[in-house]
């Protein structure tokens, strides 16, 4: 047993430095996202995002809107979605990510309970919606309380004072620290806004982890040296994906992709702990 | 949904902006900050006129904009119709269209708040002209986002907005029209929102852009409902506005809410049907009043054409400026309170509502207004038509009454090539031979 309530605090707590890694279900098809998802917990994944594609993606960049639309065109539904997530045996657990429209039109009139019951009951452990603010939050926020998932938020290089501290008092699972301001996208050097975003957060004795713009196994090494406990990994992913000329080529470049990111945080872990001038101040329980 | 709903009120639940359960802030974390930040410059300078600023936004739009424009009776229309028509001719504000009420007023806010750059999205392109206009009016440097569909259609419009030194982005995504245009410029905001302002073009969007964009917009009934009232003697029996997102609508219809008695009418494009096609994802409509389910996009809880599943459907309409599958949260929560009624025309009816207002009036109206005008014809019947009992009249007839007043949102210049290829596909009773035009 985890000495946390929440399996997806415990994934980041238990394997620090956690990876989290994304792609986006159905693209180019649900049987090919179940071999990725596959290749990805193999690779050292400790939380695995899949995302539910909505035909209106405002945040994210082209490479994953891109895969949206391939995802679309595939014809992935929700529900077909959710028999993907029953049918995944995993030893990370699963978050889905979507959209707030695709929540609140599952089932006959637009509520969110039967989207939270549904991804409960096909295994996933949490949601971050991308459109959904703190303060919107209330009802998803108790169906997912009631449901036993967890309601990951977004902290933006904008989330500051009063509303950085009603947020954080919010969040379940982990805060998603958002690196840059901006779109998803895979970059090539980390954001300065992470090293401040980290440093606003440090006081806050919750799970972070910092996504949008990271793609390699250094820029995994340097989130996790700047305090991060956890890097998140989506648009290098969904590259590796989009460029294989057979989908089943991409499982094996994926398993490997997810390694060196690994292996790039636990080197930045290391360097924490080999210099105690750098390490981050103490979390206070 | 609730059935307890309060006008223009805050709901129980505690959501900041709504319209009964309609409206919200559903924006990315990284944008909630800057939208704060407008809720509080709306406030400060918009409602309580902090520093003057609707003093100089009022002065701006009499000068600069030509403010009033004027209420005309049409007399060839009243004539067919027989009943008094009125034409609120947003037409004559400068850049041919109400637009400018916003965008002068936001770009203005802008300037007051400190930002340093303007975006907008447009479809038709006559938001994004104003937006353009304002900008160099206001020294502001300005980039507009447009669908390539779009750009492709409103070619005079970019031209303009390129003559007003704004950059022209065309967003390839989609359909390319005004969803994906919004969807760019939202991404835009999300980069650079600590020194750039968002100049939505219509009463939607998260709050406070509803409501702002709703004041800006108000003066348009303002004027009409004072002008109708020397011209007429009374209020009028309807009010019609065509309906996209809905900026004119709400714009003209604000000031006439409280007036009971005064029915309104939003129309909207009905496209070539007004049925879905679920597996193609295609609405070939923009008719989100008459035929949308609750959803969110885009910022706000409101009517969507969207599938059972939650995607949002490709619009269709003739006219680039209705092109799309939302519209306004306080005209959702106004249609379903009963207060508005909802109607819708389709692409050939607005043609011919296009070439009746040239023929009779000497108005060349935009294709978005010339679906009210193709209500009009529809709902009002003509006089020849009621005697020979040929036209069947809509139900709306008997509301639509004796004095009605029809906003004309903006001229129809941009439109002619639209208007002259789609004309030349049909037969169309009210238009003028229009191959002379390819000699």
């Amino acid at each position: 047993m985890s000495e946390y309530d929440s399996d997806v605090e415990a994934a980041i707590r238990e394997n620090h430095p956690a990876l989290i890694t994304y792609i986006t279900a159905g693209d180019p098809s649900l049987e090919d996202t179940k071999a990725y998802v596959e290749a990805l917990d193999r690779g050292g994944s400790d939380l695995i995002e899949l995302g539910l594609p909505f035909s209106e993606p405002i945040a994210e960049g082209a490479t994953i809107q891109a895969a949206i639309n391939r995802a679309l065109a595939a014809g992935t539904t929700p529900e077909g979605f959710f028999e993907l997530v029953a049918d995944l045996e995993t030893e990370a657990p699963l978050l889905v990510m979507t959209y707030y429209n695709m929540i609140l039109q599952y089932g006959d009139e637009p509520d969110v309970r039967p989207f939270v019951e549904r991804a409960a009951e096909a295994g996933l452990s949490g949601i971050i919606v991308p459109d959904l603010p703190a303060e919107e939050a209330g009802p998803l926020r108790r169906a997912c309380d009631d449901n036993g998932l967890d309601l990951v938020f977004i902290i933006a290089p904008t989330t500051e004072g009063e509303r950085l501290d009603a947020i954080m008092s919010q969040v379940s699972g982990f805060a998603y620290v958002q690196a840059r301001l901006g779109t998803t996208g895979a970059r090539a050097n980390v954001s300065g806004a992470t090293h401040d975003s980290l440093a606003r957060l440090s006081e806050y004795d919750v799970p972070k982890a910092v996504g949008f713009g990271v793609s390699e196994g250094d820029h995994a090494a340097e989130i996790i040296e700047a305090g991060a406990d956890g890097v998140i990994v989506g648009s290098a992913l969904v590259d590796i994906i989009a460029s294989s000329d057979d989908p089943s080529d991409a499982v094996d470049a994926l398993e490997a992709k997810a390694r060196e990111l690994k292996r790039g945080a636990r080197r930045g872990a290391d360097a924490v702990t080999d210099d105690p001038e750098e390490r981050p101040e103490p979390e206070q329980p | 949904m609730s059935t307890e709903r309060e006008r223009d009120g805050e709901s129980d639940s505690g959501r900041t902006g709504t319209f009964g359960e309609y409206g919200g802030q559903y924006v990315p974390e990284a944008l909630m900050p800057a939208v704060q930040e407008l809720e509080d410059a709306y406030e400060r300078y918009v409602l309580e006129n902090e520093d003057g600023f609707m003093d100089e936004f009022r002065e701006r739009m009499r000068d600069f904009g030509g403010r009033p424009t004027p209420l005309q009776r049409a007399d060839r229309l009243s004539e067919r119709y027989d009943r008094e028509i009125y034409l609120k001719r947003e037409d004559l504000l400068h850049g041919g269209a109400h637009k400018l009420n916003n965008a002068l007023g936001q770009v203005l806010l802008a300037k007051y708040m400190g930002k340093e750059r303007i975006i907008a999205e447009t479809g038709a392109g006559q938001h994004g002209t104003a937006t353009a206009m304002a900008a160099a009016h206001l020294d502001m440097p300005c980039e507009i986002y447009m669908g390539r569909t779009d750009v492709n259609r409103q070619r005079p419009n970019v031209y303009r907005m390129r003559m007003n030194g704004a950059e022209v982005n065309p967003v390839e995504a989609g359909s390319g029209t005004l969803k994906e245009a919004i969807n760019e410029t939202m991404r835009d905001w999300a980069t650079t929102v600590e020194r750039t302002h968002y100049v939505i073009g219509s009463v939607v969007g998260p709050h406070p852009f509803p409501k702002m964009v709703r004041d800006f917009q108000a003066v348009i009934g303002d004027e009409a409902r004072k002008q109708i009232r020397e011209k007429a003697g009374r209020l009028p029996d309807s009010v019609v506005a065509c309906a996209g997102g809905g900026s004119n609508t709400m714009g003209t219809f604000h000031a006439f809410v409280p007036d009971e008695a005064v029915d309104l009418y939003a129309v909207e494009a009905g496209g070539s049907s007004l049925e879905i096609d679920e597996d193609e994802g295609l609405a070939p409509n923009s008719a989100t009043l008459s035929t949308g389910t609750d959803g969110v996009l885009h910022g706000a809880m409101t009517k969507l054409l969207q599938s059972t599943d939650g995607q949002i459907m490709e619009s269709h309409s003739v006219s680039a400026g209705l092109d799309y599958a939302g519209v306004g949260p306080e005209l959702s929560h106004l249609v379903e309170t009963g207060r508005v009624t909802p109607a819708s025309v389709d692409d050939e009816d607005a043609l011919n509502g296009f070439h009746r207002l040239s023929r009779l009036e000497g108005i060349i109206p935009a294709l978005e207004s010339s679906h009210a005008l193709g209500y009009l014809e529809r709902a009002a019947g003509t006089a020849a038509d009621t005697s020979s009992g040929q036209s069947p009249r809509d139900e709306a007839h008997e509301d639509l009454g004796d004095l009605v007043v029809v906003n004309v949102s903006g001229r129809g210049d941009k439109d002619l090539e639209t208007v002259l290829e789609e004309t030349e596909k049909r037969d169309l009773e009210a238009a003028p031979d229009v191959e002379v035009f390819d000699s």
